[in-house]
């Protein structure tokens, strides 16, 4: 039987999907006769509301750190409110979400415990107290098994969407222990949170991205762009050509130099596939391209394709998903 | 005011990546190597807190292999003025590299340290993790992920980079780790006068022994590389545009069952 700690991440008072994933992880690869403990950690201010949703998701003890200067992500804060929480239940095993927040704290946590961290997992599977976890390298030109070396807790960051979303599980209770703990001295302060203007989802977590290239040849054209992903509540990426033409910001590029990205399903409109690219969306589990010339390199790593004009299939794509979408 | 860079070199973005026979790493031969890209963003962000600081040094640490002295003397063109190597194995963890730097930089005969940079990321092992083992090791807080940095006397104020488009505004104290995005600057290429100069810039060279480093200090190992599968090939949709998005839509829903 395995002690596994969820760090349970939250941004506006809403539980990240990644989160669920992770308890689904954390008490799915239990064999049935020696259930796994799964503790969660959620930290925040005025978010005692959301252990409830932890419980359904399988977390039997919720450690509890509310404090007004958790309103705000902190790198020291949330390192603090952890390692408190390790201390406390003393996991074999602590799983975060590989997000801007989860990639940015976990390292300060290994090198507090001074234990090994597998980061970006995009397989992980637990039996007892090990975890066995593989990575891409070389933004996915290649994976890898991680062995940790030496004692302590192992623990890993998994890239959202990689793993299967559970669904909740039986009507249980969790006991919910609150921690309190001074946040005092510390060097670093957020002082702003500047809110993106688009209430689209981003590309490192979205289910799906529609991403555009260099012949869309405008911003404004990205429009087209835009319109399908709503119908599919998708993200919009971009390659590193329509960034550097300033027709999306650098956050949307997908690839070596951009996010890579593993969505249930990618649509490339007029992208070539350049080597870097493809890096940043291969394992996507189903990559659709429309392209104008057949030889493009992206035909070789996409499931469906449509040889054809993106300005003229697009826009007739978004209207047949509109009808199955609203069937 | 000391102005650390950590840089890494890795294979060029266009290598097609082919692996050891017994999996245990990838076969290295006829890789071009380069700076990972996101390290050329700290070294430019350097010089230019330099430029504005007078009397500031730049310092640029790299860990790995002997070839590593090329990615050095690439940063020292741009204008760094001196450079550590630290002579370690490329099979090496992040924990270990971070290590070897933090020691590096807390030798009694290297500088103190004022401000440190270093990419958000390398592009090898993407693990993103050693701007903030770095900081661990040598006691100081760190940033990561920062598009602008606003310089004051005691501390700075960062953009950081979060999900949905979204920025954070993060003040910390200095002496403090940066570890720098893209669109943070445009860095400089080296001209041929500053090449040349280079040549005779001085890099020093550490052997793990002499920065405290043991084989404890590896945290994890990778083991059993791969290659993604071929993937096989995928259905080619055809007819007119009106067809071919009735059909893909029906194939992603009847078929594909993603939508
Ligand atoms: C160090 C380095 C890092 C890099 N990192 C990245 C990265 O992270 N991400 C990335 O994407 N790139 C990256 N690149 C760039 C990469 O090499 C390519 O240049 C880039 O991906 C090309 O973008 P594109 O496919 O939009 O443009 P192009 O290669 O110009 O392709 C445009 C495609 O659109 C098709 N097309 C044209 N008109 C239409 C139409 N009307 N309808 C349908 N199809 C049409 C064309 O057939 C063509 O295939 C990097 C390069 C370097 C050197």
């Amino acid at each position: 039987m395995g002690k596994i700690l969820v760090i349970a991440e939250q941004r506006d008072g809403k539980l990240k999907k990644s989160t669920f994933e992770l308890l689904g992880l954390a008490t799915q690869s239990a064999p049935a006769q020696s259930a796994n403990e799964t503790y969660a950690v959620l930290l925040g201010d005025g978010v005692s509301g959301l252990t409830k949703e932890l419980e359904q998701y399988g977390a039997t003890s919720i450690y509890l750190i509310q404090d007004a200067s958790l309103k705000f992500y902190s790198a020291e804060s949330y390192t603090l409110g952890v390692l408190e929480a390790i201390k406390q239940a003393s996991p074999d095993i602590v799983l975060a979400s590989h997000s801007p927040t989860g990639r940015d704290f976990m390292p300060k946590i290994a090198a507090s415990l001074g234990v090994g961290l597998a980061s970006d997992c995009t397989q992980a599977q637990i039996s007892g107290v090990n975890l066995k976890v593989r990575r891409p390298v070389y933004a996915g030109k290649a994976t890898v098994e991680v062995e940790f070396l030496g004692q302590g807790p192992r623990l890993a960051t998994i890239r959202p969407n990689a793993i299967g979303a559970p669904k909740p599980i039986s009507a249980q209770t969790a006991k919910v222990i609150p921690i309190s703990i001074q946040f005092t001295g510390l060097n670093t302060k957020v002082i702003e949170i500047v809110k993106g203007n688009s209430a689209r989802p981003d590309v490192a977590e979205a289910p799906v991205v529609v991403s555009g290239g260099r012949s869309l040849k405008s911003a404004e054209n990205f429009k087209i762009i835009e319109e399908l992903a709503d119908v599919l509540g998708a993200a919009v990426g971009a390659s590193r050509a329509a960034v550097d033409a300033g027709y999306r910001a650098h956050r949307d590029q997908v690839g070596q130099t951009g996010k890579v990205v593993s969505p249930v399903l990618y649509i490339a409109c007029g992208i070539s596939g350049a080597i870097q690219h493809l890096a940043g969306m291969r394992t996507s589990k189903c990559i659709v391209a429309i392209n104008t010339d057949p030889e493009a390199p992206i035909f070789q790593v996409a499931d469906y394709g449509v040889i054809g004009d993106l300005f003229a299939v697009v826009p007739l794509l978004k209207e047949e998903l509109k009808k199955i979408k609203e069937h | 005011m000391n102005i650390y860079v950590c840089i890494k070199q890795v294979p060029d973005t266009e290598t097609k990546i082919k692996l050891k026979p017994d999996f245990t790493w990838i076969d290295t031969s006829g890789i071009k190597w380069v700076m990972s890209p996101f390290d050329e963003y700290a070294v430019e962000e350097a010089l230019r807190v330099k430029e504005k600081n007078a009397g500031s040094t730049v310092i640029v640490v790299s860990a790995g292999p002997t070839r590593v002295i090329e990615c050095i003397r690439t940063a020292l063109a741009m204008g760094a003025d001196s450079g550590i190597h630290i002579e370690i194995p490329e099979t090496a963890d992040n924990n270990m590299t971070a290590k070897a730097l933090a020691n590096a930089m807390a030798k009694k005969e290297t500088a103190s340290v004022d401000l440190v940079f270093t990419g958000k990321e390398a592009i090898d092992d993407g693990s993103a993790q050693v701007s903030q083992l770095l900081a661990g090791f040598l006691g100081l807080p760190y940033v990561s992920v920062v598009l602008n940095v606003e310089y004051g006397a005691q501390s700075v104020k960062c953009k950081r980079e979060i999900e949905g488009g979204a920025y954070e505004i993060v003040e910390t104290a200095l002496p403090a780790i940066i570890a720098t995005q893209k669109g943070i600057n445009e860095p400089r290429y080296a001209t041929l006068p500053n090449i040349m100069k280079a040549k005779k810039k001085e890099i020093k060279t550490y052997k793990t022994s002499d920065l405290g480093i043991s084989e404890g200090d590896q945290k994890i190992k990778f083991k059993n590389f791969e290659l993604p599968p071929p993937k096989q090939a995928g259905k080619k949709v055809s007819g007119d545009p009106a067809a071919q998005a009735k059909e893909l839509a029906r194939l992603l829903h009847e078929e594909a069952k993603v939508i």
